[in-house]
């Protein structure tokens, strides 16, 4: 189902990917993922199909390791309820370079639409804001979306989570890679690390 | 008495062992959920400007922030108790997608001389899952062997990505005390 006035996520990914630069970019299984391949393939994208509740840990793990670089989760509603502790280990980290993208539509919409938590009770705003990350706020339109993208570069002043409702319609699936071994030798590569 | 009270191991050499190992392979980021048996090693993470150690919510926060980190070129080590082993099964799958160098350190409960019931399940099953999930176990029982053990397990999670948990038993640890 559509409502009026929500954001179309693939234009708000394609927004915030736009001028990447050298960020490295971790999806979130599920739509998420599918939003970041078709906003193109690229050899910083961590993509995830499974583990989920881990997308913010692993942009942690990454954001400690490379703290020149910027590190963006963007990863969905149901799949941040299931790690929300993470927002508190963020907190206590604080990373500089670490920024946080949901891209709630309420629903598990890989499932059949089930309605999520944030649909009638959890505030992931304010959840994460309690957790420790200051620079925590709710986007709501397009331009709010590319001052973030903007923002997200400068990695001396995060952490930042920001939560976008966006419109729950089911987009065509645009499938990454889903090989890990390939996507993680790949983004070492980049990184200018060498295989073992 | 073999029995020790909750900060046990305040004192012993075989933390010692382990964190001179960890800082011989330069390791990175240290996710960890405290235990009693492990809080000698953590006092010393958290000492070494070198090492940053993270404190979990959930084991299994480890798990994905280990991969993380080797994305980013660092390696990292998991400590935590055995009941939070089973909190990790399902992101261990991470270790098999993307093989990356996986080492977990586990202080055991609920095996040698247990008072607190509720440790029994998981400490009993604690290796079997483990193993199920395709990570390869080694344990340490006795103060002299610590050394060897993590080097090996070291040595085979970091030079070649076989996913490695030490167990470091419950009578290597003590026994925790709950009543006089």
């Amino acid at each position: 189902m559509s409502k009026a006035n929500l954001l179309n996520r693939r234009l708000v990914v394609s927004s915030l990917l736009a001028d990447r630069g050298e960020a490295i970019v971790v999806g979130g299984l599920g739509a998420s993922t599918y939003d970041i391949a078709a906003a193109g393939d690229h050899a910083r994208n961590l993509y995830l199909w499974g583990a989920m509740g881990g997308a913010v840990m692993i942009g942690l793990g990454l954001a400690l390791a490379q703290p020149k670089l910027p590190v963006l989760v963007i990863t969905g509603d149901g799949e941040m309820l299931m790690g929300m502790g993470s927002l508190a280990t963020v907190g206590l980290q604080k990373p500089k370079n670490l920024s946080i993208i949901v891209l709630d539509n309420e629903s598990y919409g890989e499932t059949g639409g089930q309605m999520s938590h944030t649909a009638a009770a959890a505030d992931l705003v304010d959840i994460a804001r309690a957790c420790g990350i200051a620079d925590s706020r709710a986007l709501t339109t397009l331009g709010e979306v590319e001052a973030f993208a903007a923002r997200m570069q400068d990695v001396s002043a995060g952490p930042r989570f920001a939560n976008i409702k966006i419109d729950a319609a089911n987009l065509a699936r645009v499938l990454s890679n889903r090989d890990g071994m390939f996507v993680l030798t790949r983004l070492r590569g980049a990184l200018g690390f060498p295989p073992i | 008495m073999h029995a020790r009270a909750d900060a046990s191991t305040d004192g012993a050499s075989w933390p010692e062992d382990i964190f001179a190992i960890l800082q011989r392979f330069e390791v990175r980021q240290v996710p960890y959920v405290p235990d009693a048996g492990h809080s000698q090693l953590i006092e010393r993470v958290l000492g070494d400007p070198s090492m940053r150690g993270i404190a979990l919510t959930t084991e299994e926060e480890g798990v994905a922030l280990l991969l993380g980190a080797w994305a980013g070129g660092q390696r990292g080590v998991l400590l935590m108790q055995s009941s939070g082993v089973g909190n990790c099964i399902n992101m261990l799958s991470l270790t098999q997608i993307f093989r990356f160098p996986f080492l977990t350190l586990v202080t055991m409960r609920g095996e040698w001389g247990e008072f607190n019931p509720w440790q029994v399940p998981m400490g009993t099953s604690t290796q079997g899952v483990l193993e199920l999930a395709g990570v390869r176990v080694l344990r340490a029982s006795h103060p002299d062997e610590v050394r060897e053990v993590m080097e090996a397990a070291a040595g085979q999670a970091y030079g070649a990505c076989t996913p490695t948990a030490v167990l470091l038993s419950q009578r290597l640890i003590g026994t925790k005390v709950f009543v006089k």
